[in-house]
């Protein structure tokens, strides 16, 4: 049953790797690459370790997947939110469509 | 001093719980780099002299965890399926939005959390206002009807 | 699903590779940059399942901290062109 539960989540996070990456490729200007990246970072990412925790049983392993999971969801925030305010201190103008 | 011995306590049993050995080799390692790292943190304080503390609601923050992981998810779907859409439908714009939250914790986790939710980064953050780019109309307008925002100054001491 | 895992890691890579080549600014090739480190993260910790010896988790966790220093020392780098300023620009907020 975990097992299943695992490949579940693990097939979770190759969706929205895929997702992401495809985002990045696709999305017209860096500010919405940035929303693509950060479709990864955020679900892909949180599904894959989950996974991988529920495939394990050695207690060492689980802490460091915790400690990978937590250190990510702090730190891509922080970058994403340097990299758009560098972005636009660099004067890159995001492409945006106001008119309703 | 107090304050120096639960920050040792704590470098302590990470390093427990990563290394999972406890040879006396191993374990005097630790003890080592404890206190090399305690002093080292303790001489950083002495040059910069700026304390940060964690003044939120612990049980009230556990319960927002909980809701942003919501939030999150759907964001994720909402993005995913642009991101997999044939045709490209995207309404990026910048929108200000009135920082609820007063205390600088606050709208730190403020705006972490808007930028954890694919949809909306923040690009400037200052004591009124938050400044997001958002990919869509809808997420401009889930961020606008204040919901984050509220339940993060509801965390506030 | 584990090598299914590693191998979607490996193309979302390549797929991230060519837009930190086509730019077009210095910012697409930096958040590309950061956001491959990510997916190294991943794929480290996914290709020590498959192979069975998942002590690459360590050198996963190592990865995320590096990919975050580097990611801010080369934003860093680039807004002040010395990795050792200090202080903050002044704010420029045009509306």
């Amino acid at each position: 049953m975990p097992d299943i539960l695992a490949d579940l989540l693990l097939g979770i996070g190759i969706l929205f790797t895929l997702a992401g990456s495809l985002g990045m490729l696709r999305f017209p200007d860096f500010y919405t690459r940035l929303h693509a990246a950060g479709v990864t970072e955020t679900l892909g990412m949180i599904a894959i370790v989950t996974g991988l925790m529920l495939k394990t049983e050695s207690s060492g392993t689980l802490v460091r997947l915790v400690f990978i999971g937590v250190f990510m969801l702090v730190t891509v925030p922080i970058a994403s939110h340097a990299l758009a305010k560098a972005a636009r201190h660099g004067g890159v103008r995001p492409a945006l469509r106001e008119e309703e | 001093m107090a304050r120096k011995i639960a920050f040792a306590g704590i470098l302590g049993t990470l390093w427990i719980l990563l290394s999972g050995h406890y040879s006396p080799l191993f374990v005097g390692l630790g003890v080592v780099s404890v206190a090399l790292v305690t002093l080292m943190v303790h001489r950083m304080n002495r040059a910069d002299g700026t304390r940060y503390e964690l003044r939120v609601r612990w049980l009230a923050f556990g319960r927002y965890v909980l809701w942003l992981f919501v939030q999150i998810v759907r964001a994720n779907v909402e993005v995913a399926r642009l991101a997999f859409r044939p045709r490209l439908e995207l309404s990026p714009r910048m929108v200000r939005v009135r920082a609820l939250p007063r205390t600088e914790l606050g709208r730190v986790i403020y705006g972490n959390s808007i930028t954890l939710t694919p949809g909306t980064v923040t690009v400037h953050l200052d004591d009124e206002e938050v400044e997001v780019h958002a990919l869509t109309r809808e997420s401009a307008a889930a961020l606008e009807s204040g919901a984050m925002g509220r339940r993060v100054a509801e965390l506030e001491r | 699903m584990i090598a299914a895992a590693a191998v979607v890691l490996v193309v979302s890579m390549a797929m991230v590779l060519v837009r930190a080549l086509r730019g077009p600014t210095l910012y697409d090739r930096i958040l590309a940059a950061n956001h491959m480190g990510s997916s190294a993260v991943l794929l480290i910790a996914v290709y020590g399942f498959f192979d069975g010896r998942p002590e690459f988790l360590d050198i996963a966790l190592a990865y995320a901290l590096i990919n975050f220093i580097a990611t801010i020392a080369v934003l860093k780098y680039f807004a002040y062109g010395d990795l050792g300023a200090a202080g903050v620009r002044e704010e420029r907020n045009d509306a």
